[in-house]
Order: C-alpha cells, then structure tokens, then sequence
C-alpha cells in the first residue's frame, strides 16, 4: 500500500500490505458492492423513515466500527500502561485515527439524515452533541500524540488521554435513553424487538460486519506505516552514527 | 496517602495565597465575563435570569481552565514536578492534593460569581440544599478531571492550546448536569435535580479514582 524506500535493498519491506491483508481488502471491496446492491437495489424506501433509511446502512455501521475502534484504542492504552509495549502503543494510535475518520463520517452522514428527516443539518439533540463530543475528544487524543516527546512520554500521555475519552462512549449510547432525544433509539440492540427486520435487517447486519472489517483492514496498514516510521527512525540515527564513525581517520603515528 | 495530599494541597494554596493570581486575575476574568454576557444578550434581565445555570458554570469552566493552566505551569517552570517525584509522596496523595487545592479555589471563585449572578443578573437563590451539593459535587468532578489533564498540557511552548481542547469536551457532561440541577434548584426546571446531582458525584468519582490510578506514570513522564 505504501512504499517507504525510493530503491529498496534485499529483504527490504516495501510496502504495508501482506497476503492476509490483500484478501480482507478484496473481502472489504466484494462486501461494500453487495452492501450497495441491497441498499439500493432490493431493499425498499422506509415506512417511517422513505428513502433516507437507505442512509443507515452507512450511518449505524461507520459508529459501531468508530465505537469498537475506540474501545479497542482504551484496551491498547491500559495494555501500554501496564506492559509499556511500543506494540500496543502503535496499535493504540492506529486504531484511534481510523476510530476518529469513522465518527467523523458518522457525523457527516448523521447531518445529511437529519437534513432529510429533520429538515435542519444539527439540531441541539444529546447524542449528536455527545457524538460531537466524543469526537472532539479524540481530536485531542491525536493532538497529544502529535506532540513534540520522547516515544515512552508521548505514549503514557496519550494512554491516559485515550482511557479517559472512553470513558465517555456509555454516556454517548445511553444518551437517547437518558435524556429527551430527538435522534431514533437503539435499532439493532433495542430490549424487545430491533426496530427493522426482513432484507433491511440483514441489510444493516452485511455493513456493519462490512465496516468492522474496513475499520480493522485500515487499523492494519496505519499500524504497518507507523511501525516502519518507528523502525525507519531508529535506522536513521544508527545510519548517522554509523556515518560519523566512518569519517573518523586515526592519527598518522609521527616518525 | 491522604496525608500525602494534605502536604500538596497546603503547599499549592500557599503558593496561591502568597502569588494571589486568582484573587488578581482570575477574579476580575469572572467579573468581565458576566457583565459581557449580559452586553451579549442584550441586558434582557428576563433572559439572563432563564440562562443564568448554564451560564454560571461556563463561567466556571473557563475560570478552571485558567486556573489549571496557572497551577501546573508554574510548577513546570520551576522543577517542581521533578522535586514531587524525589519527594517520597505517593503518587496518588499528589493527584488528589492537586485535586483538593483546585477544589478550594473554584469554591471560592463559585462564591464570588454567586454573588455577581445574584446582584447582576437579578436571581432570587432557592433550593439550597441542592445548589450546595451540587456545586461541591460538580467542583469535584472539575477538579479532579482539571488535575487529570493539567500535567499533559501545561508549560512547554506548544501545549499551552492544547488543554482547553481536551478539558472542555471532557467537563461537557459536567456542564449539562449542573445546570440542569441547578436549574431544578431554582424553579425552571422540569425536576430531577438530585439525580443530576447524583450524576456529577458518578463523574467526580470515576475521575478521582482514574487520576489515583494513572498519576504515577504520568508524573514520571511529564
């Protein structure tokens, strides 16, 4: 996916794809057309909801990956805490950005919904404004990795930080419950009944197993490209210090 | 490790008494900013009188901002952090020292903003019992979430944005609750006032009993 040397040498990694990652792209690729298929081609306009259901099928999916992706960045961060593995920290930081792009697009896709059925692009409702939030939160979290430090400060700095945004994702779920909210309640996980069913259930199933899959592919190549910025960091300063040894000449012994 | 914290927080309220930044400046910031809120809306005493919940604890907010900032900042610049890690003092009783000295003085600012709501805004205070404990569960929750972040965005040239970003969004739900609460405490609002209050408590809790647990790793690497 992405190259990281101009003429690589023997054995060098050139690229962050593997043969595992090939086939869950392609898995990711065969998934997202059948996805469109059902969500344009056979399932139908909503009942309550007409044709802006259709957004759903992206809206749901992109905050359940968001959501697994973030708690996935809290496991990392305790792990980093506890073990300080440069591992986990990477991992943590991989999994924060795409969990951040996919709240991002889930806020993107939730104003077009609420555009369509509300009439207005944001409205002073609790869970968009938690979800902005919480978005806002890991803004923060990358601005801390951003910052200029040594990698052992900035990863228990950002450990903290991310340990503590998750914190805030129960209040960004319960939100519709605990306070008056205009957004829709719990369609999949709802306590009695989930709110669609037939080819619109499995539907929304399909993308979100097809977004967890997308978030997880791109967690993988973030991770490689940050792994090889580590590595090509540290062979950078072996390779300077390797130079200024090779320009040392010993003193001629004087006759 | 409570005696720990009694140690920080009593050298932290000395520095403040002896510095009086928060008498010179962050009261006087409190001052302005409720008359530019009442510029704002047009002096429309009715107006005010609806926002003054909400508006009091973003007032609050911000004063914890500055006060945050100013706490560890100057412990940065003067080797402080380095002398607390020598010191012997767990790390915990450190973090909830921090967390008891900016508790007294957002108490303080609490009082004098009272006051300047009550006179400028022209509010009638009812409701004490829930006023009281929602201010000092809420002043809680900003402490211990303001010793949290401080460390990370405090001294260094290009973290000094940074805590406003990662505080504010942080005491959001702090903000909500309150001035619900508050709101119940002074007859607007539709009730529910002490699970509200019961709430700030669950915040202030979850974030005392984070910063014991992370503050150790976090004073070695700031």
């Amino acid at each position: 996916m992405t190259d990281t040397s101009v003429a690589p040498a023997a054995g060098a990694v050139t690229s962050t794809s593997s043969g595992g990652t090939r086939i869950l792209g392609l898995i990711c690729l065969v998934g997202l057309a059948i996805v469109g298929l059902y969500a344009f081609g056979v399932t139908g306009a909503d009942v309550r909801l007409g044709e802006s259901v259709r957004i759903m099928y992206v809206h749901v999916p992109t905050v359940t990956a968001a959501y697994c992706l973030m708690i996935a960045n809290a496991g990392f961060s305790v792990f980093t805490l506890w073990k300080r593995s440069t591992f986990s920290d990477l991992a943590a930081h991989a999994t924060a950005e795409v969990g951040t792009l996919m709240l991002g697009l889930t806020l993107i896709v939730g104003a077009i919904w609420g555009r369509m059925t509300w009439g207005a692009f944001w409205v002073w409702d609790a869970r968009l404004t938690t979800t902005a939030l919480l978005f806002l939160m890991y803004l923060g979290y990358l601005a801390v990795r951003g910052l200029p430090a040594t990698p052992r400060t900035r990863a228990t700095r950002s450990a903290i930080v991310g340990i503590a945004a998750a914190c805030l994702i129960p209040v960004v779920h319960k939100s519709v419950e605990w306070w008056a909210s205009l957004h829709q309640n719990e369609t999949v996980l709802g306590k009695i009944n989930p709110n669609i069913s037939g080819n619109q259930y499995f539907t929304l199933m399909l993308a979100m197993v097809v977004f967890l899959l997308i978030g997880l592919w791109l967690s993988i190549h973030r991770f490689r490209v940050l792994w090889l910025t580590e590595r090509l960091d540290e062979v950078g300063i072996d390779a300077a210090i390797d130079d200024r040894r090779s320009e040392y000449r010993p003193p001629v012994a004087q006759p | 490790m409570l005696r720990d914290a009694r140690i920080v927080a009593g050298k932290d309220l000395r520095l403040e008494a002896r510095s009086r930044v928060a008498v010179n400046q962050v009261l006087p910031f409190v001052l302005a900013v409720v008359l530019l809120f009442g510029f704002a809306l047009d002096a429309d005493t009715a107006l005010l009188r609806r926002a003054t919940s909400g508006l009091f604890w973003v007032t609050v907010l911000f004063s914890a901002v500055i006060i945050v900032q100013r706490s560890f900042a100057i412990e940065r610049h003067d080797g402080i952090n380095d002398a607390l890690r020598l010191s012997g003092l767990s790390a915990g009783g450190i973090f909830l020292g921090k967390a008891a000295s900016l508790f007294c003085q957002l108490v303080i600012i609490e009082l004098v903003l009272g006051l300047c709501v009550i006179v400028f805004y022209d509010v009638t205070p009812s409701g004490a019992g829930l006023l009281i404990v929602t201010t000092l569960a809420a002043t809680l929750g900003i402490a211990a979430a303001g010793s949290l972040y401080g460390p990370l965005a405090a001294g260094l040239r290009n973290r000094d944005t940074l805590l406003p970003l990662l505080l504010l969004p942080v005491l959001a739900p702090v903000l909500l609750a309150a001035s619900r609460a508050f709101e119940t405490a002074l007859g607007r609002g539709v009730g529910g006032g002490w699970q509200w209050a019961a709430m700030l408590g669950i915040f202030a809790v979850v974030y005392l009993t984070l910063g014991v647990a992370v503050w150790g790793p976090l004073l070695e690497e700031t």
